[in-house]
């Protein structure tokens, strides 16, 4: 097995004043050619940066490489010269990023970028002719057609496939993946994933994958390197740190990932919403004013909801979930529906917007950025306090009910007067969620509140969920596009697909007897975790 | 092809906002205190009785308001524009007369702003917090700050007075020259008030070219270029000025009504015989056809700029009417 | 620096040594000897007059920038936050008035309203006020689909509570930048307006000194250059102020590093 690349006892270090010396600190690593290496670790493990250093790429001067050596066939790329470096990137190494989108040039068309790669490292023979051959190698339909397209005008997949096709242009050895599927849907996901291991089979290349879901771990790693504050946790073949883990760390991690498996039944209680015909159609503007064109978001879409019980609607971008959240909540209106909420009498989706009031107090919302959730310029407790006393709580009693909720989220009740931007990701969704609890909601609408959240603090917070629903009895809609998730917090799972139900029945029906076949495809498509690997 | 269409679509909504500016002026003039009939006679010094009359004949002040804006606003499709109370000409030959002069002073300087600023701009954020970052940067803001007729005079004195390398006034010698020799006399004359008007817009193109530089240079797809191997010229030349450009053609658009602007004072600081100065001596004279009339002519180039800029961005920009 | 003018300005009635318009000296006397900063061709003080031009360029400044500013954030914040119709009808209003030519339209406004103190502000206010207003919309679009303003709508809170107490502080920022640079335009606006001699010609300024001495440049030099001077200064520090308010009074920089999560 030809070693390919050799990172030796990798130190980089960071600016003064940041939270750590180290970014990375004496690392280790080795990808052989055939094989992929998988380097997992949660944001702030420095896994990105190792990949950067290996061509030199980090993304700021103010990073310093101050030890080791990467070895990549056999020559040490921290001590090249600066053109020896461009001859390495795109020739030896092909790098993939984690965003295509903002990751091609909008302006220059998709054959244009790949070319360009050719152009540089002064590719012998047809240009053109490779371009095409690239194009249909890494699947994509009509290459003729398609080398023409700019990036926007491409899915999220395809463009993934451009960025895997420029990587792969000059015949590099090593590809260096950075959490390639990250952004993407979950059954694209599968299929960049299954494009990437062919690839590499055909041509033998070394791969490295970064990510922080283990369920792509499994499905791709051959050997996994685990990444915590930039030092090496465990390295291992996969069998071996999958299935018998020996740092407690990896263990933590590996505990965090949901299983694709039903959560156990309990009691529900009486019904808190039921709702039925909802339907949205957005429009896009023409030149004057006029509807241009007209996408059906939410069709003919119907939920109920009791107290005490958790729906999910799983669904990947485009199905119209997240908006179906928003008319739950009036936050959006839509064209037709009824919802109808414990407690009160008339469908609320028509009530005018003065009469809203008990519905504001009963159904509150958790959104996925925690970032942006909180308004930066008020205190943690002014954002805690302000729902209730704008629906009528008198300030002194808001302001003391911040620190029990405060407590209630298990955060200090002396943060209620920092600021936001002072509290970790984390944090910040436990922030939100004791905001939604001052309003004492009966119905909590979770858009995705934990996606953009490390995979151990998001076990924490749907602890936190679960245990807030146990005392109080509180329903909620929980919107998630990964089943993983649905599958730990679901009693029902309502499975969307470009606007519509395509499904919908107890998780355990859902899971193990899934009836329509996109609901099947949504399932085989989720990376699990399994020590053997299914071919 | 698209960008037929897009001009069409432009069209309507063009000829609406001339419309509005002619109802403006239509309306300015009404506002103005005292008799509009007076107002337009001006101090013309003939203001008397059987002339106002006149007057009020002519523009058909005496008639119902609809008529009024009806029959302005098919003059000015017409391109008649009145005629100028102190020299009995019409105006739109006296504006004729001095568009071209104007043009090839804030063409020249608007041209010389945008090279030379974005030159700078790139090339500052390239050196980005170094000395000639700091360099630029400063120089930049000093320009900004400076009044532009004060920078017109200092440049008068210190290269005219002086240094005695460039003229003063006018746009040709007294003396006429032909063909080659005269192209070259406008050039020697134009340097100086076009320096001028260039020096302070420039800073705002130093600083647009620097930001948008750099904003571009921190977005992802850079990372990707430099990934396939590419040199820092190649990024540059490939993918970060085509980028960079876009909000610079913008101001390039809106900047042009601010030149016209800058004109009139340029043009009267150093007797350049275009329409600031007509305007300016107008204004003097309380001629108002004649300002009015500067001020449609500009307003509707400026329109036309914004045309061409737009036209320019959808170029460069496939994603806009996509 | 800026407060040292701002200082002189306000103090002018009693430290300027004469009354600007008095006929004092001998016309055009150079710097120095019984006037410090020599004469205009009527023999009056140059330094009386600097002192109390700078009254009145600062207060045309600020109070057309108020204008404007109370102009465009109001359009601007109304545009932003509702979109749809209103949004299109202020932009096409803003647009008008941005398609004029600026400097043109002044002019225009202060000949035909016969030239005062209050049409030069006028004038000013009315020419500046689009930029800011575009600003402002672009800033409130923005923050409108951020979520912690859906947040905000969700817990309750009307329209108006959610404009003033949760965008507003949040779009202040670039505004302010943009405000101390409209008092430098403000200033310089009418500077060129008064040079034109469509100033109010009951007050003095800077600009209108340098107009009034053009006809004697070549000799008294002094007479164009130091007016200049002055609003060079002026306006220098006002654009180093602007940009160091662009940084300042923004929790976001408080408490230093956004930890991530």
């Amino acid at each position: 097995m030809t070693l390919l690349l050799d990172i030796q006892r990798l130190t980089i270090e960071l600016p003064a004043g940041a939270d750590r010396v180290y970014a990375v600190q004496d690392l280790s690593l080795r990808v052989d050619a055939g094989r992929t290496l998988c380097v997992v670790g949660e944001s702030g493990s420095g896994k990105s940066l190792t990949a950067a250093a290996i061509v030199r790429l980090l993304p700021s001067p103010d990073l310093r490489i101050s030890g080791g050596s990467i070895l990549l066939e056999g020559r040490d790329t921290l001590a090249m010269s600066p053109a020896e470096l461009l001859q390495v990137r795109g020739g030896r190494v092909g790098y993939i990023f984690q965003d295509p989108l903002s990751c091609l040039n909008p302006l220059e068309r998709v054959g244009l970028q790949i070319r360009e790669v050719l152009d540089r490292h002064a590719w012998q023979g047809d240009r053109a002719a490779r371009v095409m051959q690239l194009l249909s190698d890494v699947g994509l339909p009509e290459p003729e057609i398609t080398r023409a397209r700019y990036p926007w005008e491409l899915s999220g997949g395809q463009r993934q496939r451009v960025m895997i096709a420029i990587a792969l242009a000059a015949d590099p050895q090593l590809i260096i993946a950075d959490e390639p599927t990250t952004a993407l849907d979950v059954t694209t996901q599968a299929q960049i994933l299954r494009l990437l291991r062919d690839l590499q089979a055909k041509r033998g290349l070394g791969l490295l994958l970064i990510t922080h879901d283990f369920g792509v771990v499994s499905e791709m790693a051959d050997d996994v390197a685990v990444l915590r504050a930039g030092r090496l946790v465990e390295a291992g073949p996969r069998a071996q740190v999958l299935g018998q883990p020996r740092a407690a760390y990896t263990q933590r991690l590996l505990a965090a990932v949901p299983p694709l498996v039903a959560r156990p039944a309990r009691v529900a209680g009486t019904a808190l919403l039921k709702a039925q015909g909802l339907r949205k159609i957005w429009h896009s503007r023409g030149a004057w004013g006029r509807t241009n064109v007209s996408t059906l978001a939410v069709a003919d879409v119907a939920l109920s909801v009791n107290f005490g019980e958790t729906v999910a609607v799983v669904g990947e971008s485009g199905s119209g979930k997240s908006t179906l959240a928003r008319m739950l909540a009036r936050l959006t209106d839509g064209e037709a529906g009824q919802a109808y909420l414990a407690g009160v009498s008339d469908n609320y989706l028509a009530l005018p917007s003065r009469s809203l009031v008990p519905l504001r107090r009963a159904v509150q919302v958790i959104f996925q950025d925690p970032f942006a959730s909180l308004n930066p310029r008020h205190t943690v407790g002014e954002s805690i306090s302000m729902g209730p006393i704008a629906n009528g709580t008198p300030r002194g009693q808001a302001l003391r009910e911040v620190g029990e909720l405060l407590e209630r989220v298990r955060i200090d009740p002396r943060a209620a007067d920092r600021y936001p931007n002072e509290f970790s990701g984390g944090q910040r969704q436990r922030i939100v969620i004791a905001r939604a609890l001052a309003m004492k909601a009966k119905l909590l609408i979770a858009d995705e509140p934990v996606s953009s959240l490390d995979v151990s603090v998001q076990s924490d917070i749907l602890d936190l969920l679960e245990e807030i629903q146990a005392r109080d009895g509180v329903g909620m809609v929980f919107i998630t596009h990964d089943l993983r998730v649905a599958a730990r917090m679901a009693d029902h799972i309502v499975v969307m697909h470009r606007g519509q139900v395509v499904e919908s029945g107890t998780a355990f029906q859902i899971l193990t007897q899934p009836v329509q076949s996109y609901t099947r495809e949504l399932i085989s498509a989720v990376p699990t975790l399994r020590p053997e690997r299914a071919e | 092809m698209r960008l037929f269409t897009a001009f069409v679509a432009w069209l309507p909504r063009a000829l609406l906002t001339l419309a509005a500016i002619g109802l403006m002026n239509f309306t300015l003039v009404r506002l103005a205190p005292g008799d509009p009939a007076a107002v337009i006679a001006g101090e013309s010094g003939a203001a008397d009785g059987a002339f106002i009359e006149k007057i009020r004949a002519d523009y058909g002040l005496d008639q119902p308001i609809q008529v009024q804006v009806a029959s302005y606003l098919t003059r000015l499709a017409r391109g008649d524009l009145g005629v100028s109370y102190r020299s009995n000409l019409p105006v739109s030959q006296m504006i004729a007369q001095r568009l071209p002069a104007t043009l090839i002073l804030t063409g020249t300087a608007l041209i010389f702003a945008i090279v030379v600023g974005t030159m700078l701009g790139i090339a500052s954020s390239r050196a980005r917090g170094g000395w000639l970052d700091l360099a630029i940067g400063s120089f930049a803001m000093l320009c900004y700050a400076m009044p532009v007729f004060w920078v017109g005079l200092l440049l008068v004195l210190v290269f005219s007075v002086a240094l005695g390398w460039f003229p003063a006034f006018g746009m040709a010698s007294l003396v006429p020259k032909q063909g080659l020799a005269y192209l070259v006399d406008v050039m020697h004359h134009l340097v100086l008030p076009a320096l001028t008007l260039a020096l302070l817009h420039m800073a705002v193109y130093v600083r647009l070219a620097r930001s948008s530089s750099l904003e571009v240079m921190g977005k992802d797809f850079i990372r990707t270029a430099h990934a396939k191997g590419l040199t820092d010229g190649q990024v540059l030349r490939g993918h970060v000025l085509r980028n960079a450009m876009l909000p610079i053609v913008t101001m390039a658009g809106l900047q042009l009504g601010h030149l016209m602007g800058g004109a009139i004072v340029i043009e009267t600081v150093f007797a350049w015989p275009g329409i600031g100065r007509l305007a300016f001596d107008a204004l003097l004279q309380r001629d108002y056809s004649v300002i009015l009339g500067v001020f449609f002519v500009s307003s509707v180039m400026v329109v036309l700029a914004n045309l061409v800029t737009d036209l320019a961005l959808r170029i460069v920009d496939p994603r806009i009417g996509r | 620096m800026l407060s040292l003018i701002a200082l002189v300005a306000l103090l002018a009635p009693w430290i300027a040594p004469h009354d600007p318009w008095a006929l004092l000296g001998q016309p055009l006397a150079p710097p120095g000897g019984d006037f410090a900063l020599g004469t205009d061709m009527l023999g009056r003080d140059l330094l009386s007059g600097l002192i109390h031009g700078a009254r009145v360029s600062l207060l045309i400044g600020l109070a057309s920038s108020t204008c404007a500013l109370l102009i465009g954030v109001g359009v601007g914040a109304l545009a932003g936050y509702f979109g749809g119709i209103v949004d299109r009808v202020l932009m096409r209003f803003t647009e008008f008035f941005q398609v004029i030519p600026a400097f043109l339209f002044a002019i225009l406004l202060v000949a035909i309203m016969r030239p005062g103190l209050k049409s030069v502000i006028i004038a000013v206010a009315l020419v500046t006020w689009p930029p800011v207003a575009r600003l402002v919309r672009s800033e409130f679009l923005v923050l409108r689909s951020r979520e912690f303003v859906e947040a905000a709508r969700s817990l309750g809170l009307g329209h108006w509570q959610i404009m003033v107490r949760e965008i507003l502080p949040n779009a202040l920022p670039p505004v302010i930048a943009v405000g101390s640079l409209m008092v430098a335009t403000a200033i310089l606006t009418e500077s060129s307006l008064s040079f034109l001699g469509l100033a109010d010609p009951n007050l003095i300024s800077w600009g209108y000194i340098i107009g009034s001495s053009r006809s004697v440049f070549r000799d008294a030099w002094w007479l164009s250059v130091l007016p200049g001077l002055c609003l060079f200064i002026t306006v220098l520090s006002i654009n180093l102020l602007a940009d160091g308010l662009g940084d300042a009074g923004n929790p976001l920089l408080r408490s230093g590093r956004d930890t991530a999560a």
